[in-house]
């Protein structure tokens, strides 16, 4: 078995073992609480909040991917190509806007909860997709796209058959890229009512309890390592089929 | 048969093809040769409406090419490119089944024909119906590339420089092969190349272009002999005109009646060749010996020299 392997096991055993029996860990925390205060966070589950958030951030994720795949192929059609100034203002928009700023004004619109923060998450995860899906369609070789239409493919058949499968894991690393940066985002989400580990942060900071914020930070930082760390085995799997020389 | 009418194709105020109309034999080969910006590649291209003309009109075998979608008139005709273009996240064998596919073909008709295409091009199935394009040489891509093309049995291919990226040795090899392929096959063949001596290999036809337009089209013996304007001539090469001409007729075409003492040669042999081994031999006269091994005559320099000139 190889260190990497071995590293992998260790940080999954790692946040299942905290998740699933925090009190263990108390000893380790309790130099860091405040004197008469809990060292483990006890308003909540752990499990259920890491899930919570985890949810929160693959709904989020699959919304950005439908529609930042969906504008990309979109504005690499010959049809589209007028939108490609239009869609890149959008999805730059959604990435340059603060998250905390969206929450802030759409807590007014659809109150408070996980709807605001799957929109802060939503909008702020489209430009890492969307500029990778434009990348990969983009840089087709020229020679396959011609022989895929001299061989009499449609332009759809083109799309699903050579188009989409080369580009796949360029389109992969942004869903990667895009995941990996919501994981740590979405705890500020927390501030509105979403279910998540930022709850732990919040109550840590508000309690002055730096035992709590730590296990909120590391046990985000641990799924942000290991969400990416297992997509990029994924992609490089398909990379293995859809090899570009 | 390909007839070409009238075929223009102008960018903005730039003429590309400029009114070229022209006829290709079913199951003959035709070179289209002229310098890089002639229009050859798009007059080609036309022809399976990857270009749309805009004037004039391609029937094929009759029947007017814009009256099927053109998606499905390429399905009919084989389309080979510089580069192959060969699907990268394909297996040879995949890669081959392209065409066969769009059409629907039942799965045991598509193996039996892909393993066919790859014994004819010399590729063992076992070795290389599973491999992915980047573990073969350029050799095997293009070989690849023509059995895909080939795979649905067009009666038309079109091949835009299919050789460019081969070695010399390689691409002698592999223009035999279309020309084993051509006659296996029946294939009527319409190809681009800059090159005028891959031309004259393949071509039973040559056409010649400069600036969109048509200069010639003819075999290639008339394009020396009676070359239409400067330029033709200036393409096909003045200097060893008479030994391009040579090399055009073979040994065993022309050979004379009788039996002589001389250096034996291939009766497949062109003028050139045997020329050039009476040269090696400092002998005046050849004797042409056929597939077979049996003598078919004899050959002397001056025979030879007076197919050398119109």
């Amino acid at each position: 078995m190889s260190l990497a392997t071995l590293v992998r096991l260790a940080a999954l055993g790692l946040l299942l073992a905290f998740l699933l029996s925090p009190q263990s860990f108390a000893p380790w925390f309790a130099p860091l609480a405040p004197s008469g205060a809990p060292p483990i966070y006890d308003q909540g589950n752990l499990l259920h909040l890491a899930a919570a958030q985890l949810a929160t951030v693959c709904c989020a994720a699959a919304a950005s991917t439908l529609v930042a795949v969906a504008l990309g192929i979109l504005v690499t059609r010959p049809s589209g190509a007028q939108f490609l100034p239009l869609s890149r203002t959008l999805v730059n928009i959604g990435q340059t806007f603060p998250p905390v700023a969206v929450l802030a004004v759409t807590v007014p619109l659809v109150g408070f909860g996980e709807r605001p923060t799957l929109i802060a998450l939503f909008a702020y995860g489209l430009l890492p997709i969307f500029e990778n899906t434009l990348t990969g369609l983009k840089t087709c070789p020229p020679a396959v796209l011609e022989a895929a239409s001299g061989m009499g493919m449609s332009a759809r058949q083109r799309l699903l058959a050579v188009e989409l499968p080369l580009a796949m894991p360029l389109i992969l690393a942004g869903i990667r890229l895009s995941l990996v940066i919501n994981v740590g985002t979405a705890t500020i989400g927390s501030t509105v009512a979403a279910k998540g580990l930022g709850e732990v942060i919040i109550a840590g900071l508000l309690s002055n309890n730096t035992a709590f914020i730590l296990q909120g930070g590391l046990l985000t930082g641990l799924m942000a390592i290991l969400l990416y760390d297992s997509l990029a085995a994924l992609e490089r799997r398909v990379c293995r089929t859809v090899r570009l020389d | 048969m390909i007839t070409l009418e009238g075929l223009s194709k102008r960018y903005g105020a730039t003429t590309v093809v400029d009114n070229v109309s022209l006829q290709v034999e079913r199951n003959s080969i035709t070179a289209i040769v002229g310098t890089s910006g002639s229009g050859k590649s798009t007059l080609l291209r036309m022809i399976n409406r990857l270009v749309e003309p805009s004037a004039g009109r391609v029937l094929l075998e009759g029947t007017d090419t814009t009256l099927e979608p053109a998606y499905l008139l390429r399905r009919r005709i084989g389309y080979v490119i510089q580069g192959y273009g060969l699907f990268p996240h394909r297996t040879v064998a995949e890669n081959i089944a392209t065409v066969p596919r769009l059409l629907g073909w039942s799965d045991s008709r598509i193996r039996a024909r892909v393993e066919e295409l790859l014994r004819v091009f010399q590729l063992d199935p076992e070795a290389y119906a599973r491999a992915l394009p980047y573990q073969l040489s350029g050799g095997q891509q293009q070989r690849v590339g023509v059995a895909r093309a080939l795979a649905a049995e067009p009666a038309v291919l079109l091949m835009d420089e299919p050789f460019g990226a081969l070695d010399p040795i390689i691409r002698a090899k592999a223009q035999e092969d279309l020309l084993d392929i051509q006659r296996r096959f029946g294939t009527t063949i319409v190809l681009v190349t800059h090159d005028m001596d891959e031309a004259f290999r393949l071509g039973h036809q040559v056409a010649v272009m400069s600036q969109g337009r048509l200069l010639q089209y003819d075999r290639p013996a008339v394009l020396l002999t009676r070359p239409a304007d400067p330029l033709v001539s200036r393409m096909t090469g003045i200097a060893d005109r008479a030994l391009k001409l040579l090399s055009l007729t073979t040994a065993g075409e022309v050979a004379l009646a009788g039996r002589c003492e001389g250096p034996a040669v291939a009766a497949t042999a062109s003028l050139r060749e045997v020329l050039s081994e009476l040269v090696w031999h400092g002998a005046s006269a050849a004797s042409v010996i056929g597939e077979d091994g049996e003598p078919r005559g004899h050959l002397t320099v001056a025979a030879i020299l007076a197919h050398g000139r119109p």
